[in-house]
Formats: structure tokens, C-alpha cells, sequence
């Protein structure tokens, strides 16, 4: 791990990289800021709109355009759904029902207690293990409701645990 | 020029003219739900497509230029069935509740699908389902009756600069929202309501004040009294059929006493009160060196757009309340002490021609000594219009009657506070005064009048030149605040209003609002200062009677304590 890794992102260091951004440098901007910190905070949102002159409104609407940007940090176990065609086929909608359930959050959200968050994801390419999920890069394969429930359970006992 | 053809006959056109301008200029209504005059076109709402020869779809006539030769179809087969597919797909995603919605029979989205002949619910399906947004004490907003058209973004921004709201999300979730979906009460929202006059649907409205008016006028413990601003007078017969500009102060003081309230005040003699503090102030800051130029106060959504968006200048801002406010202070002080009434037992209401009046109401430097609010509610000339009607009060046939004293009396100077410009000229006649012990000459100060977005004068008092500019709308403000940031330093005092022309164009004024309708108003105005014998806010009689019973001198402490505040830095998501 390099040492620039390890430091606490900085808004305003990523920003004066781009001194003379305009407008039309928003969205490789939140890019940048969301590689960085892992989502869009209402600071960095302020910021980037004080660095390039646009109001925070406007940033928002762009930054809710994309399905790539979010605005609430990542949890510790990060669950994508795939609702690709073949897993949408194999009943994914339900997969992605029940994952809402079991974690009382949206897509796009974090669980109050930052233990997961819930992403919804065009194709993981794995369609012969459809209806497919990953947690933090982990595939789960011929997922349905109820090993969703089991699935989200053993990460909680293993938060627990350590 | 270019020689086109509108529905078989012949037209000229300018060239750059939108297929929209020029059909309109012939006569024809196409209609639109989107366009808004002078600001850029969107084509969001395609409702004013038309059938142009040779082009193989309809072309949005609001975005559209015209070209030679062009032959426009305005009311083809085609062209009438696009547009009432639309209104049938727009209301397809919209809450069929027209009985109980505030715009009820004010709606451009009803009156379209009543002229094309809507009958039948072509298209269902799910609709869209959010929580409305009651969070400001100004403005409701209800995205369910949103139908995207994006005026009020386009107000917000192009007009006000503010920007509070835009276009959240994709697709079948788009919707208009603040900064990450917050409420409008902690937006950069500055309440001035431009949005609401725009809207063509309930999607934006006012918070109304209507039910605590009614339960205050029908609880005999409270003594109810009400004031109304400067511009009510000459819009509110706007609601009521009269043609714009009509000026029906004795009817409408006539008509609230006949509803039940127990003393009729205008707030145009607060406003001469306003101009002999702000007068003072003024002087005072150039004679002792202290942060010019001024800026003027009275506008509540202004204020705010000043904490939120230039703090470094709050310094510049006058201390004085605005005519709201001074009204809201004196009657709960000298109005309630000379009456023996108890203040917590006065219900003040404010009649105002604005939606950023009940957040001032609200505020909590705006509290009768820490405890009840000087102004209990504000109804906007929309809402007093509604509690007319509700009342059977028939303006047509009521005789007139005059303001209730001590704070009934008014000069014109205060009544022409409802345009842009009347604050300066009110404050020109009567700082010469102050500075001189003379009357100035010709009491018209035609350089500061009018509806352009900024009026500059040079004036010489004594040998003092004395810089002042006039500026209206939020975006007008902006720029001119920024000179001064830049170190622009040849003014002394600055109007700001909000609303782009002042008052008479309000956020709180009737739904039909436009350019035709303000110039009357404006003219009205003058009428009345043209007229009128008393020109000049130093020669109110009770303002001076106030001053000698009561108050002391103008910056006096007295004065001090009840007519002046201090804003402070806000931070919201900008």
C-alpha cells in the first residue's frame, strides 16, 4: 500500500488538481471524488459546486442522472445485484425484494448501522450462475430469497464476531 | 424578414423569431405549458407543437425559428391530437383530485384538457407517489401535481440566481427537488414565491394562513387587527374581475371590517415610519463613516438571499425591520398599551403581496419581547381573495371606508414602496429634508422609476453627491453586489427588492400575473402619488404624533429596540 492510500482524502487537494475546471468538468470531477471517498458527501458537493460556480441543486440533479454515483458512504459488506437479463429471467426482481427487506434500505443505500450497503448492477457477467449476487467481490450463485436471508445473516454474525 | 405562411395566409416575420412568437403575433393561441416570456426556451412540454410542411415530425413552435418560405399548420388534425395525447399522458401520472386542489379552476393542465375536449382516461397505470414538501413556513410543494415543465427551475435560476430547486433523478423517477432531496425550509430557498406565480399546476402553492385567520376572527378573547401592504390595493380587484391597476384600498378595508376584523391599518404608514428610521440611518452612515452603500431591507426574501449568498456584506444591510415588521412592533407596543390591551391577546394580520412575508413572520428575531410573534400570520392578496369569496364579500358593489387610526394614515410615498424604485424615491424626498430642512423641489425622482432590473442616479444634496441604484429580482441583485465586492465604491444607497419590479409583481400577487398586468399596477401607483397632496413620509401626521407620544427620535432607543434587527450568516446546502 503506497502512503498516499493510507492519508484521509482531501476535497480541496483533489480540486486544486483542477484549477481551471468549468462546468463541463463536473462529472470527471464526482468521478474523481467518489474513487476518493467512496461516495458524494454534502461537503464535497459544496465544494465542487464553489470550485466550478454551479449550485448544489443542480450537481445533485446530474449526480442522481447516474446510476454511478452515491451519496451515502459504502458498508462494510457491499452487496451488487445483478439484474441482468438472464438473472432477471431467473427471478433476480425477487432477490433484489428481498435483499430491500432483509436490510430496510433502497438501492443505493446504507444500512443505519453502516454494515451494508445495497447496489443494483446492469450484468456481473456470470450469467450461468444467475440469479447472481456479490458481497465485497464474493459471488453467490442460484441465489433466491430465502439464501437471502441466510446470506445477509452469517456476515452479520461474522460483524458480531469480530 | 422572412415571408412565411401561418394556417394558408401570408405572414411576415423577423428573422431569429420562434414559430411561437410569430404565431402569437398573428392572433393565434398555441397553447404551451413550459414557456415562460424572455427566458430560454426548453421545449420540455411539447404542448405547442404545430405541423410545419415538408418536416416529418411536429416541431415545438416555443423553440422553434422560423425560415423563409415556411408554411405552419397551427391547428392541423395531427397537431390538435399530439397535443391532447399529451395533456392525456400528463394526466395519466396525476392525482385526479381537482375538487379539493388549491388551483382548482386556476390550472393550465385543467383548462387544456378542458379546450381539447378530454373526456375519457385513455392511458392508466401507476402513478407516481411522493410526499409533499410542507417543510417551509412559505411555500408547498407537491411533486404528485408536477408535470416537469421546469419553470420554476428556470425562475430560480435565471431570474432569482437562487437555484434552490432542479431536476432530481432519471426517467420515470425524475422529479424537482432541492439538493440531496432535503426539505425547502433548509434549501437555499429564499421564499420568494416567483415559482408559484409560474407554476401551471398545484404542484407550487402557499402555505396558507387562511384557517388561523377564520379561528382567530371567530374567538372573541382576541382582538384581530390587520394591515395591508402597499400593492394589495391595486391587485387584489384583479381576483375579483376588475381590470389590473384598479385600486380598491376603501373596499377592501371595508370589506375586512365587514369579515370581522376589529382594526384596518396600512402598512404604508409603516412604511413612511421605514423611511424616516431608514432616512435617519442613511445620514447617519455618511456622516460617520460607517458601511455604504446601504442596502434597503424591507424585502424578506432578499435578506435571506444575502445571509445564505453575500454574509460579507450583511454590514451593508439596513438595520431598520421591514414595514411588516415596524407595523407588527407598534401594535403590539403602543397600539396595545394606548388601547389597555393585553399584546398576547392581539391577533396582528398581515396582508402582503408576498410568500417570503410569512417566513419573515416567522423569524425569531421578529418576536413581540421573546414571546408571541409581532405578526401572527400573513395572508398573501391570493389568500385574502379566497377568504373574500369564502365570505361572500362582494368588492363590485361595497362602498368604500378609510384605515382605522393611529396607523391608518398614510402618505403616497409609503404607497409607492410596491414598485421597484418607490423605496429610493420615498427615501430621496425625505433624506433631502433631513439633510437640508427643505423640501426638495420637484418631488419626482423619474430615474428610479420604472420595470427595468436596474436604475442608477447621481444626486447632489447640498453639495453632497450621493450615489444610489435600484435593482429588482435576486439575479439583477447579484450583479450588482458583486461590483460592490469588486470594489465598486460610487454608492451610497442601494433598493433591493426581490421580486423583479417589486411588490406589484410578488410571489403572493394573483395567479394571472404578467407584464401587461404589472404596468397597470405601476401606473396606479403614480396615479395616486400624482394625485395626492401628501408626497413626502416626513409629513405623516401620525408618524410624527408616534415620534412625539412615543418613540423619541428616529435611531432613537425606543426606536432602536422595536424598529431595528441584525441578520447573521446562514448556512444552507448552496
Amino acid at each position: 500500500m503506497t502512503t498516499e492510500t493510507l492519508e484521509k482524502p482531501d476535497i480541496n487537494a483533489i480540486l486544486e488538481r483542477h484549477p481551471d475546471a468549468g462546468r463541463d468538468a463536473l462529472i470527471p470531477l464526482l468521478q474523481e471524488v467518489q474513487e476518493a471517498f467512496g461516495f458524494l458527501s454534502r461537503e464535497s458537493v459544496v465544494a465542487i459546486g464553489r470550485h466550478l460556480g454551479l449550485p448544489a441543486s443542480k450537481i445533485y440533479g446530474v449526480a442522481t442522472f447516474y446510476n454511478q454515483f452515491r451519496f451515502q458512504p459504502l458498508g462494510r459488506y457491499h452487496v451488487q445485484v445483478c439484474r441482468g437479463t438472464a438473472c432477471h429471467v431467473k427471478g433476480s426482481f425477487n432477490v433484489l425484494t428481498a435483499l430491500k427487506q432483509a436490510l430496510k434500505v433502497e438501492a443505493g443505500q446504507t444500512t443505519r448501522d453502516g454494515l451494508f450497503s445495497l447496489e443494483v448492477v446492469a450484468c456481473l457477467g456470470a450469467c450461468g450462475l444467475a440469479p447472481v449476487i456479490t458481497v465485497n467481490g464474493e459471488f453467490f450463485a442460484g441465489v433466491t430469497p430465502a439464501k437471502v436471508d441466510k446470506i445477509i445473516r452469517d456476515f452479520r454474525k461474522e460483524a458480531e464476531a469480530s | 424578414m422572412v415571408q412565411m405562411e401561418i394556417n394558408k395566409r401570408p405572414f411576415e416575420a423577423q428573422e431569429g423569431e420562434t414559430i411561437l412568437d410569430v404565431v402569437r403575433r398573428a392572433g393565434i393561441t398555441v397553447p404551451t405549458l413550459c414557456h415562460i416570456e424572455g427566458l430560454t426556451p426548453t421545449g420540455a412540454c411539447r404542448v405547442c407543437v404545430v405541423e410545419v410542411e415538408g418536416m416529418p415530425g411536429l416541431v415545438p413552435s416555443c423553440s422553434y425559428p422560423v425560415a423563409q418560405g415556411m408554411k405552419i399548420y397551427t391547428h392541423s388534425p395531427r397537431a390538435i391530437r399530439a397535443r391532447k395525447t399529451i395533456i392525456e399522458l400528463l394526466l395519466a401520472d396525476h392525482p385526479d383530485d381537482c375538487l379539493y386542489c388549491v388551483r382548482n379552476n386556476r390550472c393550465d393542465l385543467q383548462g387544456l384538457a378542458a379546450d381539447l375536449g378530454v373526456r375519457t382516461q385513455h392511458y392508466g397505470g401507476e402513478k407516481s407517489a411522493y410526499r409533499e414538501d410542507v417543510s417551509s413556513p412559505a411555500i408547498i410543494r407537491d411533486p404528485n401535481k408536477c408535470i416537469l415543465c421546469g419553470k420554476c427551475v428556470r425562475v430560480c435560476e435565471e431570474i432569482q440566481g437562487v437555484s434552490a430547486i432542479d431536476f432530481i433523478g432519471r426517467g420515470s423517477r425524475a422529479h424537482i427537488g432541492t439538493a440531496f432531496d432535503e426539505g425547502l425550509n433548509v434549501s437555499s430557498c429564499v421564499n420568494c414565491g416567483q415559482c408559484i406565480l409560474v407554476c401551471p399546476t398545484g404542484a407550487l402553492s402557499e402555505r396558507s394562513y387562511v384557517k388561523e385567520v377564520l379561528e382567530a376572527l371567530n374567538n372573541p378573547d382576541l382582538t384581530v387587527v390587520v394591515s395591508h401592504a402597499p400593492s394589495v390595493s391595486v391587485t387584489l380587484g384583479e381576483e375579483f374581475g376588475l381590470p389590473a391597476g384598479t385600486d380598491v384600498d376603501g373596499i377592501m378595508c371595508a370589506a375586512l371590517r365587514q369579515i370581522g376584523c376589529d382594526y384596518v391599518f396600512d402598512t404604508a404608514f409603516t412604511a413612511d415610519l421605514t423611511i424616516m428610521e431608514e432616512g435617519s440611518e442613511l445620514v447617519h452612515r455618511i456622516k460617520n463613516g460607517g458601511a455604504l452603500p446601504m442596502l434597503t431591507s424591507c424585502s424578506p426574501g432578499w435578506i435571506k438571499f444575502v445571509e445564505e449568498f453575500y454574509p460579507d456584506l450583511l454590514d451593508n444591510l439596513s438595520t431598520c425591520k421591514s414595514p411588516q415588521q415596524m407595523m407588527g412592533a407598534v401594535i403590539k407596543s403602543f397600539f396595545a398599551e394606548r388601547m389597555g390591551l393585553d399584546p398576547k391577546r392581539i391577533f396582528s394580520v398581515s396582508i402582503m403581496p408576498c410568500t417570503a412575508k410569512k417566513f419573515e413572520a416567522a423569524r425569531p428575531e421578529m418576536m413581540h419581547e421573546g414571546e408571541t410573534p409581532d405578526v401572527d400570520a400573513v395572508l398573501t392578496t391570493r389568500e385574502l381573495a379566497r377568504l373574500f369569496r369564502m365570505r361572500g364579500m362582494d368588492l363590485k358593489t361595497m362602498e368604500p371606508e378609510t384605515a382605522d387610526t393611529p396607523f391608518g394614515e398614510r402618505t403616497t410615498a409609503g404607497k409607492i414602496f410596491g414598485a421597484s424604485g418607490g423605496v429610493m424615491e420615498a427615501a430621496i424626498r425625505s433624506a433631502y429634508m433631513l439633510i437640508t430642512g427643505e423640501e426638495l423641489g420637484d418631488l419626482n425622482v423619474k430615474a428610479v422609476r420604472g420595470l427595468e432590473g436596474r436604475k442608477e442616479a447621481r444626486l447632489n444634496i447640498n453639495g453632497l453627491d450621493v450615489g444610489v441604484a435600484v435593482v429588482s429580482g435576486l439575479g439583477n441583485a447579484a450583479k450588482l453586489l458583486d461590483e460592490i465586492r469588486a470594489g465598486r465604491n460610487d454608492l451610497h444607497f442601494v433598493e433591493v427588492m426581490t421580486c423583479p419590479g417589486g411588490c406589484i409583481a410578488g410571489g403572493g400577487q394573483p395567479l394571472d400575473t404578467d407584464l401587461t398586468s404589472v404596468q397597470a399596477r405601476l401606473r396606479a401607483l403614480y396615479q395616486l402619488d400624482e394625485t395626492e397632496t401628501k408626497r413626502t413620509s416626513h409629513s405623516n401626521e401620525w408618524v410624527q404624533r408616534l415620534y412625539r407620544e412615543y418613540l423619541g427620535a428616529p435611531l432613537g432607543e425606543k426606536s432602536h429596540h422595536l424598529l431595528h434587527t441584525h441578520y447573521a450568516k446562514r448556512e444552507v446546502l448552496l
